[in-house]
């Protein structure tokens, strides 16, 4: 079998994400999730309070202003999955060990007397 | 799980909040160990691929769902400290953006779906795979017991939480029961996304696969004693 590339490997990994939060998203429950079912029937859920970004444009994974629930929620999906992918791969670059090649000439670069 | 604004007392979120705080700084740290060149395209990927998923709510009985956490997930494909940092940016922007998950609660959320399960799933998977065959083949199946037992565990957190700082008098034994319970069943769901979407990674790049180094600096051994015997 022909070796995958790292770069084909993200590319499909990404096409699949993008698919699942445009597409798939949609055909989710929409039934509480376990700790929302529990606050509910233990009677703790009265306590939540409003949330401070409930104004957001995507707020409840919902695009403002696009009435058709389907277009709405997938566009959601998709504008935070490539917010997600943007700053995790960034972080991901900015934390990462760089090629040892790099980091020698780096240390060499600032051990340099006088540089 | 996502934990809103008001479930919990203030002095109870700040606490959560300074404990993530350092979490994320310590994560920040370590990931450095974890992510060269090569590996560090994957931390993107696990982020959106966990972001996505979370979307999908699955149904698990009687008009309640649950979806992946994918701390075990993130940890075992891109180690421990990327995985918390992967999920830390997922429960930023769904906070923020998406208003899911309170602003306040943002540090409970990120101790809960990010600390504990990333902790619970890693320390799990690396338990089994101590005992089970050093095989490329057992990867999928401890990471899919790692998310397992994530899931419960990361409930019981929050219980414990709750009796510190809950809003309500909620009675201990029956909140840690509700809450194990339901999360018993999501976690069975989490074992298979998880398992899932590790065998197909492991499939086409075992080498990319942080949970699977060990695994495959064994079998790199093996193959050059026979090299040695050969030549």
């Amino acid at each position: 079998m022909r070796r995958v590339s790292t770069r084909a490997l993200v590319v499909a990994g990404v096409l699949v994400a993008l698919l699942l939060a445009g597409v798939g998203s949609y055909y989710a429950s929409s039934s509480p999730d376990g700790l929302d079912r529990v606050a509910q029937d233990k009677g703790f859920a009265r306590t939540e309070r409003p949330h401070a970004a409930d104004d957001s444009p995507l707020a409840g994974y919902d695009t403002e202003g696009v009435r058709n629930r389907r277009v709405s929620g997938g566009l959601a999906g998709v504008a935070g999955s490539l917010v997600v992918l943007a700053l995790a791969s960034g972080l991901a670059l900015a934390v990462r060990r760089r090629a040892a090649g790099r980091d020698a000439e780096q240390r060499d670069l600032a051990e340099r007397p006088g540089g | 799980m996502h934990v809103p604004d008001g479930f919990l007392d203030a002095t109870t979120s700040m606490a959560t909040g300074a404990v993530a705080v350092a979490a994320v700084g310590v994560a920040l740290r370590g990931a450095r160990r974890e992510l060269d060149d090569r590996a560090a395209p994957l931390a993107g990927l696990v982020a959106t691929f966990v972001f996505a998923t979370q979307m999908l709510n699955f149904p698990v009985g009687a008009g309640t769902s649950g979806h992946l956490l994918g701390g075990a997930l993130a940890a075992i494909l891109v180690g421990p400290f990327t995985g918390l940092l992967c999920l830390s940016v997922v429960l930023l922007v769904q906070c923020l953006l998406f208003a899911d998950g309170g602003i306040t609660a943002l540090g409970t959320n990120i101790d809960l779906m990010g600390v504990v399960t990333v902790a619970v799933g890693w320390l799990v998977f690396r338990a089994l795979q101590r005992v089970l065959p050093k095989r490329l083949s057992s990867v999928a199946p401890a990471a899919a017991v790692g998310a397992f037992v994530s899931v419960p565990a990361a409930a019981l957190c929050f219980t414990g939480l709750y009796a510190v700082g809950g809003q309500a008098e909620i009675p201990l034994g029956t909140l840690a029961a509700a809450m194990v319970g339901w999360h018993l069943i999501i976690g069975l769901g989490e074992a298979v996304i998880t398992g899932l979407a590790v065998a197909s990674i492991v499939a086409v790049r075992p080498d990319l696969v942080y949970g699977a180094r060990r695994v495959l600096r064994t079998r790199a051994l093996e193959v050059r004693t026979a090299d040695g015997a050969t030549g």
